[in-house]
């Protein structure tokens, strides 16, 4: 990452991390009810283009999750961790499962979404923590 | 009409050659197809090529005319990428045109220098397939993709992970005497299953390695074979794609390959076949999971019963229909731009029976091929069928 890279926002993307940090997530809801995560025109499922913020659910289900012994070099001081993907209903969200031991996880588990940092490079990354 | 013939196939060969030049490798198996082919250079009208990261890996963009001149082709051509499936997006452009009458004589393939960015740079580079804003930037790398994807599975379906290893052990079984194979040493479910993990419940043996390498075929139309007297008599009779979203959890179902799926019933139904035709198949078992999905997706399984046929010894050399007897992505290696036409290749050589592993389907008829692309948001399924 070149620092450029660092301070150019990703517009549509960052708002909804700034969201999820200020404890008001949300995520697009089209006419037709569908649901998809920013930044988009179009809903990716039926091409509505009536797009809406609705507020993201508090809590999400564990679907499934892995724990990454071989990061990427972005996350090279933060393995290993525990990725996982958790549903919150009307999206899916992948982020990293804190504050809880590997073994202890398991599909089904209820958590929240919030916003940490990575302990490699300081970026912004969403962390689920058990509910 | 039958369509188009694969006149002449040539691979490198796949591992660890980080000096070497994308385009001195996609010279060396562009040279062995067009030898194998016998055709002139100067009949090819266009080349279609596939690879993946090549920005990063060489920094080195626009590389079709790159890779016409290394083929030693004064044609047009052009660069395919839909990641691990950019080659295999190659061989369907040049079915329909061919068929379309657009074209006679193509050089299609694909090429991937990887280890020169060793192990952390190639796991960067490979990730790039996948979703960055919303996966990526979050610590999803792609064993840990397909991880997530076998966890999803067993959930689902069951099965575990000595499951999974008897998939390492039979395509490893297979490549030992494939000389192009970066593997070609037998392993044990033990091996599988002591090694180290990956990304759990992944380990380093149920993942393909990191490769260089490349492959090339020469596709012809049947009036051209005919007229010069080639020795074609493989076609390519059915060609489908699917599609699905980019990042894994907008997927409908974590545990199977919707975009294949899709791939797998285009194809057979544009080559007239149903699934018990098939004799044959080389799939893309970038992972062991993957290697589930793929036959399930293809339908020699039902979604769920896939993950036992290695165990049961349906799917190795003496199987009812064996699956990766080039190794496959797990022992054969997985260059990622050249794994679309390397499955042709393979399929080729094992229809024509001059394949290393002939003996295991010596009146094989039908082949398939099976490539996605990221976790499987693309997929190209090929039908291939000897033609008397």
């Amino acid at each position: 990452m070149s620092d450029s890279e660092e301070t150019v926002r990703d517009r549509g993307y960052d708002d909804a991390l700034d969201a999820i940090e200020s404890g008001d997530g949300y995520y697009l809801e089209c006419s037709a009810g569908h649901g998809s995560l920013p930044p988009r025109r179009l809903c990716p499922e039926c091409g509505d283009d009536q797009l809406r913020e609705e507020p993201l659910p508090e809590t999400g289900r564990i679907d499934t999750y892995n724990i990454t012994e071989v990061p990427a070099p972005a996350f090279a001081d933060d393995a290993p961790y525990v990725l996982a993907i958790a549903d919150f209903g009307p999206v899916r969200l992948t982020g990293q499962v804190q504050g809880v031991d590997p073994e202890d996880v398991s599909v089904g588990m209820t958590v929240e979404v919030e916003i940490a940092r990575s302990e490699t490079n300081g970026e912004r990354l969403l962390a689920f923590r058990e509910r | 009409m039958t369509g188009p013939r694969v006149a002449g196939v040539g691979v490198t060969e796949f591992g660890r050659a980080p000096e070497r030049t994308g385009r001195d490798l996609f010279g060396e198996a562009a040279a062995t197809a067009i030898s194998d082919a016998g055709v002139d250079h100067s009949d090819v009208e266009a080349v279609y090529y596939g690879n993946f990261m090549g920005e990063l890996a060489e920094h080195q963009g626009h590389q079709g005319p790159m890779m016409a001149e290394a083929a030693g082709v004064q044609a047009p051509a052009t660069r395919y990428e839909s990641a691990c499936a950019s080659s295999g997006a190659a061989v369907r452009q040049a079915v329909h045109d061919v068929r379309n009458g657009e074209a006679d004589v193509l050089l299609i393939g694909g090429a991937e220098r990887m280890t020169n960015l060793g192990t952390a740079g190639a796991t960067d580079a490979l990730a790039i397939a996948a979703d960055d804003l919303w996966e990526v930037g979050h610590g999803m790398t792609f064993p840990g993709a397909y991880a997530l994807m076998a966890r999803a599975y067993f959930e689902e379906f069951g099965g575990s992970r000595e499951d999974l290893a008897y998939i390492a052990v039979k395509n490893h079984a297979n490549a030992v005497e494939n000389e192009k194979a970066q593997y070609q040493q037998a392993i044990s479910v033990e091996d599988v299953l002591d090694a180290p993990m990956v990304s759990a419940p992944l380990g380093l043996y149920d993942s393909c390695p990191i490769s260089d390498g490349a492959s090339a075929a020469v596709i012809v139309s049947e009036s051209y074979a005919a007229e010069h007297d080639l020795d074609a008599e493989v076609a390519i009779t059915g060609t489908g794609q699917g599609g699905d979203r980019l990042a894994l959890h907008d997927r409908e179902h974590l545990a199977t390959s919707a975009a294949a799926d899709d791939a797998a019933a285009e194809a057979y139904a544009d080559a007239g076949i149903d699934v018990e035709r098939i004799d044959v198949a080389e799939v893309h078992d970038c992972f062991t999971i993957a290697e589930v999905l793929a036959i399930e997706s293809l339908g020699l399984y039902e979604p769920g019963e896939g993950i036992g046929a290695a165990r049961r010894g349906e799917t190795t050399t003496d199987g009812s229909v064996p699956i990766n007897l080039s190794g496959g992505l797990k022992a054969k290696g997985h260059p990622v731009g050249a794994t679309g036409v390397a499955q042709i290749v393979e399929v080729v050589h094992l229809l024509r029976g001059d394949h290393i592993n002939s003996d295991a389907v010596p009146d094989a008829t039908t082949g398939v091929t099976h490539n996605a692309g990221g976790t499987v948001a693309s997929a190209l399924v090929h039908v291939l069928e000897v033609q008397q």
